[in-house]
């Protein structure tokens, strides 16, 4: 067999095995959560009712808490990595780009542990202080912390690939644009955004899906409650973080299956969003 | 590229084939976390007492250990409750519980001014139940005549992962509170009326350390090393009782006088005025028939157990089991093979 012939199998069968383990992983979820299925069915996914002693699941709370706690970071995050990423690639020094481009990276590399650390230390407390203030029961972790801690999480992943991108849009269009008598902020406006557009929707969706499965930093501040509440101050739950508490513990064979079920629309979830972002940036393209 | 070939190959056949310079017995177990700081002493003393046996234990959670000593991934499971007569019909073999140490779980609190509190019955579970929603309510006060309670909102933390420091707690309070018991129930996790969860004894600790006008349970011993106060709570006699080695062994005592002979045995809210009433036993699961050497390596270690390992439990906050309770426990052990 020729080299060539030889290399081309080889890596078309790397490629299926990737292929393979993400089917893998869909049906060892399906087939370890069926006893979910089977005696809940769909309403599974939009009650709310969590437990274990009289073996009733719903899993509407935790897939609100991973949903609303994500937006929240996304909300947060993304406005402030988008300025910063501007601000890096059109109006910093040279220097000062190269320096904090850097330092961002580094951000990145936090361990999620160590951020849970950091909220539980600097940020609950700052949180409570101001619920304290406001008057309202100060319990510090919840929602509003996890959102924060998450948006941190985040925010390198979309500063640095809208760095990227946004230095990627070529000198002579944004030069023709200052021409043409453009102010900077038109030129960012008309041409790098609109020319990033695609690389910087694929940078929120991968912190999207980042914030959706962290575990360890939100279980550490979301206050592990399993109650839907309107108000980001009360504590909630998260998919990543029930699974990661009970797992452990779960002795009968329902609220295994329960939690693994939760495993498997959490997948479903980051399928779908991943699905959606590919759609979206096609689109643009 | 040949050379670093080799090295490399070299290391590979070294991590997979480990010389062995000793004929090492080594045995398995996993289980329960309650007990994994009294365990990991045991297991690290018995080996250097007997050289060639080595005992692994994780602690993963009594329901892993459960588990696992089901489907014999383990030579040994550890708990903290006992298992049901369900899961015991699923296990392939006999298999045996065997008290090992005595815990408690107290109650913490995080009030300003306040390091002694007393817990009735009633107001502990009216607090987890989120029926009573301030320090300074009557049903808090009236235990507490001296102490300047607050107005200030009671913040409950629970543990948000499974665990049997948990089902110790609300089997307590399911024996109390017969409201509790339909609401709640017992469970190592359980659908919480009110409260922050928080991850294991050192979570629900710091949580409540941090957490002003809090209240929280956790192991006797996470209290004291957190520097924590914690209550005394109403035993069955009417009499408020804070946990330590004495109290917590007067509960075991009060129960060994009816222990049934498989072990599998609630001593919370024990008889007696000055039993603790939230303690429980911890147990090893073992099988009564083991392969080969395994039944004669585990029954050594339990022998050992009850005679050594005793010894070394006060110093890290359990309490050695009642004489009584050793003595039928030895009778059990010489079963195993």
């Amino acid at each position: 067999m020729s080299r060539d012939r030889f290399f081309k199998f080889a890596v078309l069968a790397f490629g299926l095995v990737v292929v393979a383990l993400a089917i893998c992983l869909g049906w060892e979820l399906l087939k370890n959560s069926h006893l979910a299925w089977s005696k809940f069915g769909l309403s599974f996914l939009y009650t709310s009712t969590w437990d274990p002693v009289q073996e009733t699941f719903g899993a509407l709370p935790f897939i609100y808490g991973t949903l609303v706690s994500s937006a929240l970071a996304l909300t947060l995050a993304v406005p402030l990595a988008l300025g910063s990423a501007i601000f890096l690639t059109e109006l910093a020094p040279r220097r000062i780009s190269q320096a904090c481009a850097f330092l961002i990276e580094l951000l990145a590399a936090i361990p999620s542990v160590v951020l849970g650390l950091i909220g539980i230390f600097i940020l609950v407390p700052g949180v409570r202080a101001v619920e304290t203030m406001f008057q309202v029961t100060s319990y510090g972790v919840g929602m509003l912390a996890a959102g924060l801690i998450l948006s941190i999480m985040v925010l390198p992943y979309i500063t640095s690939i809208s760095r990227e991108v946004l230095m990627a849009v070529p000198q002579p269009l944004k030069e023709g644009m200052l021409a043409l008598g453009a102010t900077r902020w038109e030129m960012i406006r008309q041409v790098s955004l609109p020319y990033a557009r695609s690389g910087i929707i694929g940078a929120v969706f991968l912190a999207l899906g980042r914030a959706l499965g962290e575990t360890m930093a939100v279980t550490m501040v979301i206050g592990n409650t399993p109650k839907i509440s309107a108000s980001l101050l009360d504590p909630s739950y998260s998919m990543a973080a029930v699974i990661a508490n009970e797992l452990a513990e779960a002795t009968s064979d329902i609220h295994m299956h329960s939690l693994i079920a939760i495993a498997l629309v959490l997948f479903g979830i980051t399928m779908i969003i991943n699905g959606a972002a590919r759609l979206l940036i096609d689109r643009l393209k | 590229m040949k050379r670093t070939l080799k090295i490399l190959f070299t290391a590979l056949a070294a991590t997979m084939f480990p010389v062995r310079t000793l004929a090492l017995t080594t045995l398995n177990g996993a289980g329960a976390t309650f007990p994994y700081p009294i365990y990991s002493k045991w297991f690290d003393e018995y080996a250097k007492a007997k050289k060639n046996v080595q005992i692994n234990y994780q602690s993963i959670g009594s329901g892993g250990g459960i588990r696992q000593v089901i489907e014999g991934t383990v030579d040994f499971g550890a708990t903290d409750g006992p298992m049901t007569d369900e899961q015991l019909k699923k296990a392939p073999g006999a298999l045996l519980h065997i008290p090992t140490v005595l815990g408690a779980v107290v109650p913490v609190f995080n009030i300003k001014g306040a390091s002694e509190l007393n817990l009735s019955a009633e107001a502990l579970a009216g607090i987890f139940l989120g029926k009573i929603t301030r320090w300074n309510e009557a049903a808090i006060q009236k235990a507490n005549p001296k102490a300047k309670l607050p107005a200030a909102a009671i913040t409950v933390v629970h543990r948000s992962d499974g665990s049997g420091t948990t089902f110790c707690f609300v089997d307590y309070l399911s024996k109390v509170s017969p409201e509790w018991g339909k609401q709640a129930g017992r469970g190592t996790s359980v659908n919480w009326p009110v409260g922050l969860g928080a991850k294991g004894n050192e979570g629900v600790a710091g949580m409540v350390k941090q957490t002003p006008n809090s209240i929280g349970y956790v192991e006797l011993i996470y209290a004291m090393h957190n520097g924590l106060a914690h209550g005394a709570v109403q035993n069955s006699a009417g009499k408020f009782v804070k946990a330590d080695m004495e109290s917590v062994a007067s509960a075991a005592s009060a129960a060994a006088k009816n222990m049934p002979k498989d072990f599998r045995v609630s001593i919370t809210d024990a008889p007696g005025p000055k039993a603790y009433p939230i303690s429980t036993f911890t147990w090893l699961l073992v099988y009564e028939n083991n392969q080969d050497w395994r039944g004669a390596v585990l029954k050594d270690f339990l022998v050992w157990m009850l005679n050594e390992g005793q010894k070394m439990a006060p110093q890290l906050g359990y309490a050695p089991l009642p004489p009584g309770v050793i003595a039928m426990v030895k009778k059990t052990i010489e079963s195993v093979q």
